[in-house]
C-alpha cells in the first residue's frame, strides 16, 4: 500500500515539475511590516529545515515565516493535495498518503519516515490533526526531532481536558463546575448531568475547533449529544472519551494567547474576543475585547501565564476563558497549539508568533519583555468558508474555486491567511476554510470598515461561501456597538440567517444595475465588428424587473453621455457611470453624484436572469423587456416541487447512519438519518409526520448536495 | 381636409370586433347618410381610391386578427403566445416586414370557400434580430389548426427562396396540427415543395425550426432537415402519428407529451436539441443564440465586441484534471473557464451527455466547441455521442465556424449493445465530420486520448491545425493495464509491466516527439493559446477536391 502511495507521489512530481518551469505562486510576498517586535537576526543559529506536518492555509502561514527566517521548509501532502498552495511554496514536498486525513495527515508512520527522508531538523504541526497528539511528540523526541510546540509532558497535561482542570485549579485559575472525569456511557452522562443541573456541556476530552461538543439542556438531549460528539470525537481526534461539565448560558468567549521560551520567560499577548460563533465554532474574532478593562485584562494574561508555568509550558498556547455579563471569568481549557485565529494578535502586538514558536524550539529566549506587549489598533478576523451560511449558519459545500481573487491588490491593512488559489478544490476531506481574512486599523471602526469593503471585493466563485453573514455580522447594529455574546448568532437572527434585507433604497440600487446590466449585454449585441449590422437609434430600453422577492418594478434604462440613466416605477431616477464592463467580477461604478457603487456580478443571461452580489448577499433578478413582460401572464405556472415529502441532503457528505425503514412511521422532528462531511454529523430529521415510502441511500454513500436520501408517503 | 375627414370617420367604428367584414366596411362608408354629404360631388375614381384605402386599412387589421378573439383566447388559455406575438417578441421591435398578408387559401371543397382568413395559417416575413436580418414563418394555430394548405407552404416557400437570395438565415415557428386534409394532395405537395427548399438551403443559410405546439405528421421532416429543432417544454410535441394512431395499430397507450413532448426528443430520441421553458423563454434565448451564427455560408464566423482579455491566463485550469487518471471531472469547467464570459450555449446538454457540443466565443469569435465529457460514461465515444458530435461538426464546417475540440476519451465504448446497433457505422460519421471538416481546427487533448478515438477526435491526422496536449496527457493506443495483459501476456511480474508502460505512455511525450502533438502546454495558457491560434487561422484557405457531393456513411 505504502509503496503505491509513492509511485502515484512520483508520477505527480513529473507533473509538478513540468509545470513548474513557469509556476510564478510559489513566491507570495510577506509583507512583514505588521512584525514590529519580532525582527529576523539573520546572525542567530536556526534549524537548516523544518517539516510542516499540516496542509492548507495553517501550512502556508508556517511557510512564510521559514522563508522570512531563512529556514528551507518541506511541505507533506494527501495525494489529492498533490498540486496544492503549500505544496507549492515548500522548498520540497513529500506525499503521505491517500486523502483520508486518518491516512494521511494523521499518519504518523508516514509523517516520520518523511521526516527520516528529507533530514528536518523540527516539525511544525499547524492546528488540529497531530498538533496536540502526545504520541507523536514523543516520537519526535525519540528520534531527536525538534516539536515545534510545547513539550509533551504539557501537551499531556493541558491537552487532556480533564487533567487540565485539575492542574488549573491548583495554579489559582478559576473554573467552571464540572465533572473532571470520563464519562462511561449514555446513563452516567445523564446522572452526572443531573448532579451538575442543565444545563451542561458534552465534550470531548481530546476536543476542539468545536467538534465533538454538544450542549444538552435534559436528558434527551444529554444522551443524543453524548452519542453524536463521541462519534465525532472517534472519527476527529481517534480518542472518544467525553466529559460533561456547567454550561454557562450567555457568555462572551475570551482567550489569552500566552507565548513562552525555555528560560523560564512567559508572557501573554492579550486577549482575543471570540464569542461569534456557531455550533461552537469560531466566525468573527477581534483583538482586542471590548469588553475587557486592562484590569481584567491584567488578571486573565496572570492567570494564563501562572497556569502555563505550572505545567512548564514553553512556545504558543491559548488559554480559553468564558467571560459573564459581570466579567467574572472561568478558564475553560487550554491549546497548546498555535491557534487558528492568532494572526489578530499578531496584528496588535507586532509578534510573528509562528517566528517566536521556532525561536523557542531551537532554544533561543523571547527578545520582548511583557511590559512591550502593547496594544497597537484594531484587528478583526473574518473566517470565510466554504459553506451555506442559510443552513444553519452554515453547512459545508463543496466545490472548485473557478474565480478566486483575495482583496488585498487595492487595499490597505488587509491580510489574508489562505492556502487555496483559483481552481484549488475544497473537498469533503478536509476543513471547509477558504481564508481568514484579518483587517486592521488604528481603531475598531476603521478596522470595521475596511473589512466590508474587504468582503465586498473579494472574488469567491464555484464554491458556496459565508461572505453574506460574515458582511451582515460586521455592518449589524449590535456587533457595530461590541454588545456580543456567544449566543449572537442566535439573538440576532432568531430564524436563521436569511441574507441581508435591503432598504428601498438599495433595493432601488439592485434593481437598477440588473437593468443597466441587461441593457449593456443588449447594446453590445450590435457591436459586430465582422460584418455590418444594421445600425439603431434605440439607445433606451423599457424593462420590467423581478426583484429577489419577485416584486416587479418598471424600468426605463436610457443611455446617455456614457451614463445610464435608469427610471423606476415611474418615480426614482438613478444615473449609474457607465464605467465597467461585463466581463468585471467586481463591478465599481458610482451612483448620482459619486456615491460609490460596488457589486458583484456573479452570473448573467440572455434570458434576463442575474445573479448580483451586494452588500455581501446575492440576489436573484429577472429582467424582461416589456413586449414579453406584456404576454407573460399567458405563460404556463411552472410547477412546484413539494419537498415536505422527501428528506434531502443538505450537503454534500458521506451517510453515516440510517435510522428508518421502509414502511416505518415516522413522527415530525423524527431522526431518519446522519450525514457526515468536514467531521460534522449532521441529523437529518422528518419534516412531518408520515410512512417512509422509499430509501434512496445507504450508509457507508457519498452524497451530493440536494440528492433525495429518503421518501415520504 | 374632406378626405382626411372621411377616412378618419371610417376608422372608428369597431370593426375590429367584427372580422373579416373588410368589404362591407367600405360599404359603409358610402351608405351612411352622414358620409354621403362629404362624398357627394367626388368623381368615381376618386371615390374608389378612398375606397381602396379603406379597405386596405381594414384588412390589415383584420389581418392582425387571424382567426379571431375566441381562438386566440383559447391559444393562451393553452399557454401559447399567437403567431404574431411569437413574431414580434422575437424580431428587434418594429422591424418585422410581412410578406403575403392578404394571401387566402383556394379551396371550394367541403364549403372552405365560406371559411376564408387573410394571410392563411401562417404569417411570413422578414425582420431583424440584434440589427441583422432573418427571414421567419411563424405558423398560426388559430386558423384551421396552423394546418399547411398550399397556400401557407408557397408562402413558406417565398421566404426561403429569398433568404437563399440574400443569404440569411431561416427560423421557423412551428405550431401546426398537420396537413390542410381538405386540400388533399395540394397540402402534400406543399410539403414536400418545404422540403426541397430546406435541403438545397441546408449548408448555404442556417435553418432553425423551433416547435411552439404540435407537428405531427409529414411536417416533422422540415424541422428535423433544418440544421437545429428547439422545442418548448409542455407546449410543443413532434410525431409521425399522434396517440390515436399509435392505440390503433400496436395498442400502445401513450400521451402526446410521452409520445414526442420537449423531454422526450431533448433527452431520448435526440430529435431536439434543445428545450425551453415557454414561449417567451424560447423566443429571447433563440435571438441571443443567433448572435453566435453567421448570415450564410458566404460569411466567416461573426466576431462580437468582448470585455473578455484574450490573454487571460486560467489559473483555475491549473489544477483540473485529477491526479488519479480514472477520477471524473466535469469537462464543461474547463470550457466555461476556456470561453469569453462563461458563455456557453450548449447543444443538446441532454442527450449523449458523454459528449459535450455547443457554441462559444473566443476574442469575441463565435467558435463551436467539442468536447469529451469523462463525468459520464468516462467520456467514451458510443452511436449517440459520435452521431450528436458529427452533426455539431459538420454544421460548424458548414458555416465557417472554427471548431475547438477538448479530448479525454478512453475510447469507444465496447460491447453487443453498440455493435449490434452499428457504432461502426455511426461512429464513422464523427470521424467523417472531422475529416472533411476546413474550417479552422485546434485539439486540446487534456488527458485520455486512447485508440481509434484518438484519431477520431480532430487529430494532427484529419488535419487538425493546432494540436496541443496538456501536461496530463495520454497518448496511447490504450490504457495500461489493457495493454500490458496483451503485451506481456502470461507474464508473472505484470505490476512492474505495468509500471514501466504508464512510465513509457501515459504522457504526452510520445505524441510530441512524433510531431502529433504541436507543443505540450500549461492548461492555464490555454485560452490565450487558443486566441492567437484562431487569429492566424481567420486567413486559413483549404478546399476539398471538387465533387458532385461526398458520400457520409448514413
Amino acid at each position: 500500500m505504502q509503496a503505491n502511495l509513492f509511485r502515484v507521489s512520483k508520477q505527480s512530481f513529473l507533473v509538478t515539475n513540468l509545470l513548474r518551469y513557469q509556476s510564478t505562486s510559489s513566491g507570495v510576498p510577506i509583507d512583514r511590516s505588521i512584525y514590529f517586535l519580532s525582527k529576523i537576526d539573520k546572525d542567530e543559529p536556526k534549524f537548516n529545515k523544518i517539516l510542516i506536518a499540516n496542509r492548507g492555509e495553517i501550512a502556508c502561514r508556517v511557510i512564510k515565516s521559514c522563508k522570512a527566517m531563512g529556514i528551507k521548509s518541506v511541505a507533506v501532502h494527501s495525494d489529492v493535495d498533490y498540486n496544492s498552495l503549500h505544496v507549492k511554496m515548500a522548498d520540497e514536498a513529500i506525499c503521505i498518503g491517500p486523502a483520508q486525513s486518518i491516512k494521511s495527515y494523521l499518519n504518523i508512520d508516514a509523517i516520520i519516515e518523511a521526516i527520516r527522508q528529507t533530514k528536518s531538523e523540527a516539525v511544525h504541526p499547524g492546528y488540529g490533526f497531530l498538533s496536540e497528539n502526545m504520541e507523536f511528540a514523543r516520537r519526535l523526541a525519540e528520534m531527536s526531532v525538534e516539536f515545534i510546540g510545547p513539550s509533551s509532558k504539557s501537551i499531556m497535561a493541558m491537552g487532556d481536558k480533564i487533567m487540565s482542570k485539575r492542574i488549573a485549579k491548583q495554579a489559582g485559575v478559576s473554573i467552571i463546575p464540572g465533572f473532571d472525569g470520563v464519562i462511561t456511557d449514555e446513563k452516567h452522562c445523564i446522572e452526572i448531568a443531573n448532579q451538575i443541573t442543565y444545563p451542561v456541556m458534552i465534550k470531548a476530552s481530546a476536543g476542539g475547533g468545536g467538534k465533538g461538543m454538544r450542549i444538552a439542556w435534559n436528558d434527551e438531549e444529554a444522551v443524543e449529544g453524548y452519542r453524536l460528539s463521541k462519534a465525532e470525537a472517534a472519527s476527529s481526534f481517534g480518542d472518544d472519551r467525553m466529559l460533561v461539565e456547567k454550561f454557562i448560558d450567555n457568555p462572551r468567549h475570551i482567550e489569552i494567547q500566552i507565548l513562552g521560551d525555555k528560560h523560564g520567560n512567559t508572557l501573554y499577548l492579550n486577549e482575543r474576543e471570540c464569542s461569534i460563533q456557531r455550533r461552537n465554532q469560531k466566525v468573527i474574532e477581534e483583538a482586542p475585547s471590548v469588553f475587557i478593562d486592562p484590569e481584567t485584562r491584567r488578571k486573565m494574561g496572570e492567570q494564563a501565564v501562572a497556569l502555563a508555568r505550572a505545567v512548564g509550558y514553553t512556545s504558543a498556547g491559548t488559554c480559553e476563558f468564558l467571560v459573564d455579563s459581570q466579567r467574572k471569568f472561568y478558564f475553560l481549557e487550554m491549546n497548546t497549539r498555535l491557534q487558528v485565529e492568532h494572526p489578530i494578535s499578531e496584528c496588535i502586538t507586532g509578534v510573528d508568533i509562528v517566528q517566536e514558536m521556532i525561536r523557542v524550539a531551537k532554544g533561543h529566549s523571547l527578545k520582548f519583555k511583557q511590559d512591550d506587549i502593547k496594544i497597537n489598533g484594531w484587528a478583526i478576523e473574518s473566517r470565510v468558508y466554504a459553506e451555506d451560511p442559510y443552513k444553519n449558519f452554515g453547512l459545508p459545500s463543496i466545490g472548485r474555486l473557478s474565480s478566486y481573487k483575495e482583496p488585498v491588490k487595492n487595499l490597505k491593512n488587509v491580510r489574508c491567511d489562505s492556502g487555496i488559489e483559483e481552481g484549488s478544490e475544497i473537498s469533503i476531506f478536509y476543513d471547509p476554510m477558504i481564508c481568514k481574512l484579518v483587517t486592521y486599523g488604528p481603531n475598531r471602526q476603521t478596522a470595521l470598515d475596511t473589512m466590508v469593503q474587504a468582503l465586498d471585493n473579494y472574488v469567491i466563485r464555484g464554491v458556496t461561501n459565508n461572505i453574506a453573514l460574515l458582511r451582515d455580522i460586521v455592518t449589524e447594529e449590535h456587533f457595530v456597538k461590541g454588545d456580543i455574546s456567544t449566543k449572537y448568532l442566535q439573538k440576532v437572527y432568531p430564524d436563521g440567517f436569511k441574507g441581508k434585507s435591503l432598504n428601498k433604497e438599495q433595493n432601488n440600487n439592485l434593481v437598477a444595475m440588473a437593468a443597466v446590466i441587461y441593457a449593456k449585454d443588449l447594446l453590445r449585441s450590435r457591436e459586430i465588428l465582422s460584418s455590418t449590422v444594421e445600425k439603431s437609434s434605440v439607445k433606451n430600453f423599457d424593462f420590467y424587473v423581478f426583484d429577489n422577492s419577485q416584486k416587479e418594478h418598471k424600468c426605463r434604462v436610457e443611455k446617455k453621455d456614457g451614463k445610464f440613466v435608469v427610471i423606476l416605477d415611474d418615480a426614482d431616477t438613478l444615473t449609474i457611470d457607465d464605467s465597467f464592463t461585463l466581463f468585471d467580477e467586481v463591478i465599481d461604478t458610482s451612483l448620482g453624484d459619486n456615491q460609490k457603487l460596488t457589486l458583484q456580478l456573479i452570473s448573467k443571461e440572455s434570458s434576463g436572469n442575474i445573479n448580483l452580489q451586494y452588500l455581501g448577499t446575492k440576489y436573484n433578478l429577472k429582467v424582461v423587456i416589456k413586449n414579453a413582460y406584456d404576454l407573460l401572464k399567458y405563460m404556463p405556472k411552472k410547477k412546484q416541487i413539494d419537498l415536505s415529502s422527501v428528506v434531502v441532503s443538505p450537503m454534500p457528505g458521506i451517510v453515516k447512519s440510517v435510522a428508518v425503514q421502509v414502511g416505518q412511521m415516522i413522527n415530525e422532528g423524527g431522526e431518519i438519518c446522519t450525514v457526515e462531511a468536514m467531521k460534522m454529523q449532521n441529523k437529518l430529521i422528518a419534516s412531518r409526520a408520515g410512512k417512509i415510502k422509499k430509501i434512496n441511500t445507504k450508509v457507508g454513500e457519498q452524497v451530493e448536495e440536494g440528492k433525495v436520501l429518503v421518501e415520504l408517503e | 381636409m374632406l378626405l382626411n375627414q372621411a377616412l378618419r370617420y371610417t376608422l372608428k367604428p369597431n370593426y375590429l370586433s367584427k372580422a373579416r367584414l373588410g368589404l362591407n366596411a367600405c360599404n359603409t362608408v358610402l351608405n351612411n347618410k352622414n358620409t354621403r354629404s362629404y362624398t357627394q360631388g367626388l368623381s368615381p375614381s376618386v371615390i374608389n381610391s378612398l375606397k381602396v384605402k379603406s379597405t386596405l386599412k381594414n384588412k390589415r387589421e383584420e389581418a392582425l386578427l387571424g382567426g379571431g378573439q375566441k381562438r386566440i383566447d383559447a391559444q393562451h388559455k393553452k399557454g401559447k403566445l399567437t403567431a404574431r406575438e411569437r413574431v414580434n417578441l422575437l424580431l428587434d421591435p418594429g422591424t418585422f416586414v410581412e410578406y403575403d398578408a392578404f394571401m387566402e387559401h383556394r379551396c371550394t371543397d367541403f364549403g372552405m370557400q365560406k371559411e376564408k382568413y387573410l394571410g392563411d395559417s401562417v404569417i411570413t416575413g422578414r425582420g431583424l434580430i440584434n440589427g441583422r436580418t432573418v427571414f421567419v414563418f411563424s405558423q398560426d394555430f388559430t386558423v384551421f389548426g396552423g394546418s399547411l394548405s398550399s397556400v401557407h407552404a408557397q408562402k413558406i416557400c417565398k421566404i426561403m427562396d429569398q433568404a437563399m437570395l440574400v443569404g440569411a438565415p431561416v427560423i421557423g415557428l412551428n405550431d401546426s396540427g398537420g396537413a390542410r386534409i381538405q386540400e388533399g394532395v395540394e397540402s402534400l405537395a406543399g410539403y414536400a415543395d418545404i422540403f426541397q427548399r430546406n435541403v438545397l438551403s441546408s449548408g448555404v443559410v442556417p435553418q432553425i425550426s423551433l416547435i411552439m405546439g404540435p407537428c405531427a405528421g409529414g411536417a416533422v421532416y422540415s424541422p428535423a432537415l433544418t440544421d437545429f429543432t428547439f422545442m418548448v417544454n409542455d407546449t410543443s410535441y413532434l410525431f409521425i402519428t399522434g396517440p390515436d394512431v399509435v392505440k390503433s395499430v400496436t395498442g400502445e397507450d401513450v400521451t402526446q407529451q410521452e409520445l414526442g413532448g420537449a423531454k422526450v426528443h431533448t433527452q431520448q430520441s435526440g430529435v431536439a436539441h434543445l428545450a425551453f421553458e415557454n414561449d417567451i423563454d424560447a423566443l429571447v434565448r433563440l435571438r441571443s443564440f443567433m448572435n453566435f451564427l453567421p448570415q450564410s455560408n458566404r460569411e466567416q464566423a461573426p466576431v462580437r465586441k468582448s470585455d473578455d482579455p484574450a490573454d487571460r491566463v486560467v489559473l483555475s485550469l491549473d489544477q483540473l484534471v485529477p491526479l488519479d487518471s480514472a477520477a471524473a471531472y466535469d469537462m464543461k469547467e474547463i470550457i466555461l473557464a476556456t470561453v469569453d464570459e462563461k458563455d456557453f450555449f450548449e447543444i443538446m446538454p441532454e442527450y449523449a451527455k458523454n459528449i459535450l457540443v455547443g457554441f462559444a466565443r473566443m476574442n469575441g469569435r463565435t467558435v463551436g466547441i467539442v468536447a469529451n465529457q469523462p463525468k459520464v460514461a468516462a467520456g467514451c465515444l458510443d452511436i449517440n455521442s459520435s452521431v450528436k458530435g458529427a452533426r455539431f461538426v459538420r454544421f460548424c464546417d458548414s458555416f465557417n465556424i472554427p471548431i475547438i475540440t477538448f479530448v479525454d476519451v478512453p475510447g469507444f465504448l465496447p460491447g453487443t449493445a453498440q455493435e449490434y446497433h452499428g457504432i461502426i457505422r455511426h461512429g464513422a460519421k464523427l470521424l467523417y465530420a472531422y475529416a472533411e471538416a476546413t474550417v479552422p481546427k485546434i485539439t486540446v487533448i487534456t488527458r485520455k486520448a486512447y485508440g481509434g478515438a484518438y484519431d477520431v477526435m480532430s487529430s494532427k491526422h484529419l488535419r487538425g491545425d493546432c494540436n496541443y496536449a496538456w501536461p496530463t496527457a495520454e497518448v496511447a493506443v490504450m490504457g495500461a493495464q489493457g495493454a500490458v495483459k496483451i503485451i506481456f501476456k502470461g507474464s508473472s511480474n505484470i505490476n512492474e509491466k505495468e509500471a514501466e508502460y504508464i512510465d513509457k505512455f501515459a504522457n504526452p511525450f510520445p505524441a510530441a516527439t512524433r510531431g502529433f502533438v504541436d507543443d505540450i502546454i500549461e492548461p492555464r495558457m490555454t485560452r490565450k493559446i487558443i486566441c492567437q491560434d484562431l487569429e492566424l487561422l481567420s486567413t486559413k484557405k483549404l478546399t476539398n477536391p471538387e465533387k458532385k457531393h461526398d458520400n457520409m456513411p448514413l
